[in-house]
C-alpha cells in the first residue's frame, strides 16, 4: 500500500496515468462523433440504394456491422478491433485503413522533422541574437519578423510560393507523382523542400520566442551572477551556463511543436500533393469515408499525446531540477 | 503604471481601463489599432451592403480586369468585384471570429474559474476533458467537426469555438489558483459572503487583462482558422466571399490575375498582424516580466 502511494506521488507516473486517462476520452470522443454523423455504415456502404432495402434485410445488415447492439457493447468492440490492428476499410477503394495510415504515416513524419529542423535553424539563432541586446534594434527587428511568421497563413505563403516557382521557372516538382525518400531521394528532397520550408518558417516564431524569452529569464538567474563573479570566462559562460539551460524549454517547444504537425500539415500536404496522413483525413472527409477519417484522426491524436508524453521524457532527463524532484 | 503589484505576481487591483489605455499608449498598440480600425471600416461596408458593387454580381464583359479606378483591387474570372468581395469577406471572418471567441470566451472562461477556485474532482475532471480537446491538432478538430455538422458560417463558429474553448478553460484556471488564496479573496468569505459570489465579485475582475489578451490572440487564431478552413473547401459555402476561398479560387490563375491572390491574402495579413500586435502590447503591458521597454 505504502509502495503505490509513493508510486501515486512519483509525478512521473501520474503522467503516464494521466496520458492513458486522456487516450480513453479521445477514444470515446472519436467513437461518439461517428454516431452523431449523419446515416450508419449501411447508408455509407450502399449509399442511395439502402433506402430500397426491406425491414429485414436492414436489420440483418444491422446484425452484421453489430449496430443493433447497445452503444456501450459497440464501443468496445470497436476498441477491441482498433486495438487489435483493425482500423476499418474504405467502402470505394476497399483498402485497409491500417495499410493506408502505415504508407502516410512515414511520409508526414518525414516533413515534420524536416520542418522542426528549419524552425530550430531560424529560430534559435534568431532569439539568441534577440536575446543578445533585449530593446535594440535587433531585438525589436526579429521580434517584428516572428510577429509575422505567425500572422501570414501558411497556406497563402505556400499558394504564393510554389504558383510563382511554377509560372516564372517552370519549376513545380509537386506537380509529378509523389516519390517516398526511398524510391528517389533526389526527387523527394525536392518535393519536401518548400512544404518544409512553409511549416518551418511558421513554427519558427514560438521557437525564435521560447529561445529569447528563456535566455533573458535565465541571465538573471543567480546562479549566473555567481559564475560571472567567481570569474568563469564570458564565452564559457554563454555556452556551458545559459545556453545549456536556456534550450530545454526549446525541446518542450520542438515537441509540441512536432505533435501538432501531425495533424496540422494537412493544409500545407493538401497544396502539395503531399500523400501523408493529414491528406489521408482530407480526402477521406470529401469522399464521406467516415471509417477512413475516424481511424485516422484517433491514430493522430494518439500520436500527439504520445509525442508528448515523450516530450515530457526528455525534458525530465535534459533538466536536472525535475530530475531531482 | 496604475496597478500596483502583489509578491505573487498579481495586480493588487483591477488593471480593466488602465491596460488597455496603456497598451493602445505602445507603438506596437498603436499600429495594431489602426489596422484594425482599417479591418473594421471595410467589414462594416461588406455588413452593410456599401460597398462599390455587389460582391456577388456577375458581369463577364469585365472578368479578370487588373486593378484601377473603377475596381480598385481588379476583378476575378466572373468579373465580380474583388475589393467588394474583400470588403464581404472580411465581414465573414469578423463575424465568425467574435461569435467563435464569443462562445469559446464565455464557456471556457466559466468552466475554467469554476474549475479552479473549487478545485477537487471539479478541476481533475475538467483537467481531463481538457486534456482529450487538446490531443487533437486544432486545425484536425475543427476540420472534423465542421465536415461533420452542415456546413454553414454557424457551424463553422461552432466549430472553431469547440477548438478554443479548452484553450480558454486552462488560461482562466491559472489565475484563479493563485487568486483563491489572496488575502481579500480569504477576507471576504471570511466575513460571510458566499464562495461563487466572492469568486465573481473578487476573483474574476483581476482577471480581465490576461483574459483581454488571450481574447485578443484567439481572435487572431480563429480568423487563421477560418480562413484555412474555406481554403480546404470545409468553411464558409460559396457564393458567400470567405477570405480563404478567394484564395483558394486565385491559385490557378494567379498567374494571369495576381490581385485575386493578392488582396484577400493581404486582407488576411492585415486583420491578423493587427490583433496580433494589440494582443502583443497588452501583453507587455501586463507582464512586466516579458520586458516590456518596447
Amino acid at each position: 500500500m505504502t509502495a503505490l502511494l509513493s508510486l501515486w506521488r512519483n509525478s512521473f507516473v501520474r503522467r503516464v496515468l494521466e496520458a492513458v486517462l486522456t487516450l480513453v476520452g479521445v477514444s470515446v470522443l472519436t467513437f461518439a462523433v461517428l454516431r452523431v454523423l449523419p446515416g450508419d455504415q449501411i447508408t455509407a456502404s450502399y449509399g442511395i440504394e439502402a433506402g430500397a432495402l426491406s425491414p429485414d434485410q436492414l436489420a440483418s445488415l444491422r446484425a452484421y456491422y453489430g449496430i443493433d447492439k447497445p452503444l456501450v457493447a459497440q464501443y468496445f468492440s470497436w476498441l477491441g478491433g482498433v486495438l487489435t490492428g483493425n482500423l476499418g476499410v474504405a467502402t470505394q477503394s476497399q483498402q485497409d485503413v491500417l495499410d493506408m495510415t502505415l504508407r502516410a504515416l512515414p511520409i508526414t513524419l518525414q516533413l515534420a522533422v524536416l520542418s522542426i529542423l528549419v524552425a530550430l535553424a531560424l529560430g534559435v539563432p534568431g532569439g539568441l541574437l534577440a536575446a543578445s541586446r533585449a530593446g535594440a534594434l535587433r531585438d525589436n527587428g526579429s521580434q517584428l519578423v516572428s510577429l509575422l511568421a505567425l500572422s501570414v497563413p501558411t497556406f497563402l505563403v505556400a499558394t504564393a510560393l510554389s504558383s510563382w516557382l511554377a509560372n516564372r521557372f517552370g519549376y513545380n516538382p509537386n506537380g509529378e507523382e509523389f516519390a517516398t525518400l526511398l524510391r528517389d531521394p533526389a526527387l523527394n528532397l525536392q518535393q519536401m523542400a518548400l512544404p518544409a520550408l512553409t511549416l518551418g518558417v511558421s513554427i519558427a516564431a514560438p521557437v525564435f520566442q521560447t529561445t529569447r524569452a528563456s535566455v533573458l529569464a535565465i541571465r538573471d538567474e543567480d546562479y549566473i551572477r555567481t559564475a560571472r563573479a567567481k570569474g568563469v570566462p564570458p564565452r564559457r559562460l554563454q555556452g556551458r551556463h545559459v545556453l545549456r539551460n536556456a534550450l530545454i524549454p526549446v525541446v518542450t517547444i520542438s515537441g509540441l511543436q512536432f505533435g501538432f504537425l501531425l495533424g496540422g500539415a494537412v493544409v500545407i500536404e493538401q497544396i502539395f500533393s503531399i500523400p501523408g496522413i493529414g491528406r489521408q483525413v482530407l480526402l477521406g472527409m470529401t469522399q464521406k469515408e467516415y471509417a477512413v477519417v475516424q481511424s485516422t484522426v484517433l491514430v493522430i491524436a494518439v500520436l500527439f499525446v504520445l509525442v508528448n508524453l515523450l516530450t515530457d521524457v526528455v525534458y525530465r532527463l535534459v533538466d536536472p531540477q525535475a530530475r531531482a524532484q | 503604471m496604475s496597478a500596483t503589484t502583489t509578491a505573487a505576481g498579481v495586480p493588487a487591483r483591477a488593471p480593466r481601463g488602465g491596460a488597455l489605455r496603456a497598451a493602445l499608449l505602445r507603438p506596437a498598440g498603436v499600429v495594431g489599432l489602426l489596422l484594425g480600425l482599417v479591418v473594421l471600416v471595410l467589414a462594416v461596408m461588406g455588413t452593410f451592403g456599401l460597398t462599390p458593387y455587389d460582391p456577388a454580381k456577375q458581369d463577364v464583359t469585365q472578368s479578370l480586369v487588373g486593378p484601377s479606378g473603377q475596381h480598385w483591387f481588379g476583378t476575378d474570372q466572373f468579373g465580380r468585384d474583388v475589393f467588394s468581395r474583400v470588403c464581404s469577406g472580411l465581414a465573414n471572418s469578423l463575424r465568425i471570429a467574435v461569435v467563435s471567441v464569443g462562445i469559446s470566451g464565455v464557456l471556457g472562461i466559466l468552466i475554467g474559474v469554476l474549475a479552479g477556485y473549487y478545485g477537487g474532482w471539479v478541476d481533475r475532471v475538467v483537467g481531463v476533458l481538457t486534456n482529450v480537446l487538446f490531443a487533437f491538432p486544432s486545425l484536425l478538430l475543427a476540420l472534423a467537426l465542421a465536415a461533420t455538422l452542415d456546413r454553414s458560417w454557424v457551424t463553422v463558429s461552432i466549430a472553431i469555438a469547440t477548438v478554443y474553448l479548452p484553450i480558454f478553460a486552462r488560461v482562466a484556471r491559472a489565475p484563479v489558483l493563485r487568486l483563491r488564496h489572496v488575502d481579500y479573496v480569504t477576507a471576504s468569505t471570511a466575513i460571510g459572503r458566499p464562495r461563487l459570489s466572492t469568486l465573481f465579485a473578487h476573483v474574476v475582475p483581476n482577471m480581465w487583462g490576461i483574459l483581454l489578451v488571450q481574447v485578443t490572440l484567439s481572435l487572431s487564431w480563429s480568423i487563421l482558422t477560418e480562413a484555412a478552413l474555406s481554403f480546404l473547401g470545409f468553411g464558409t459555402p460559396p457564393p458567400a466571399a470567405s477570405l480563404g476561398g478567394m484564395v483558394y479560387d486565385a491559385q490557378t490563375i494567379s498567374a494571369v490575375a495576381p490581385w485575386m491572390l493578392a488582396f484577400p491574402g493581404l486582407a488576411i495579413v492585415v486583420f491578423v498582424v493587427g490583433l496580433n500586435l494589440l494582443g502583443d502590447a497588452l501583453r507587455s503591458t501586463l507582464d512586466p516580466r516579458s520586458g516590456g521597454r518596447r
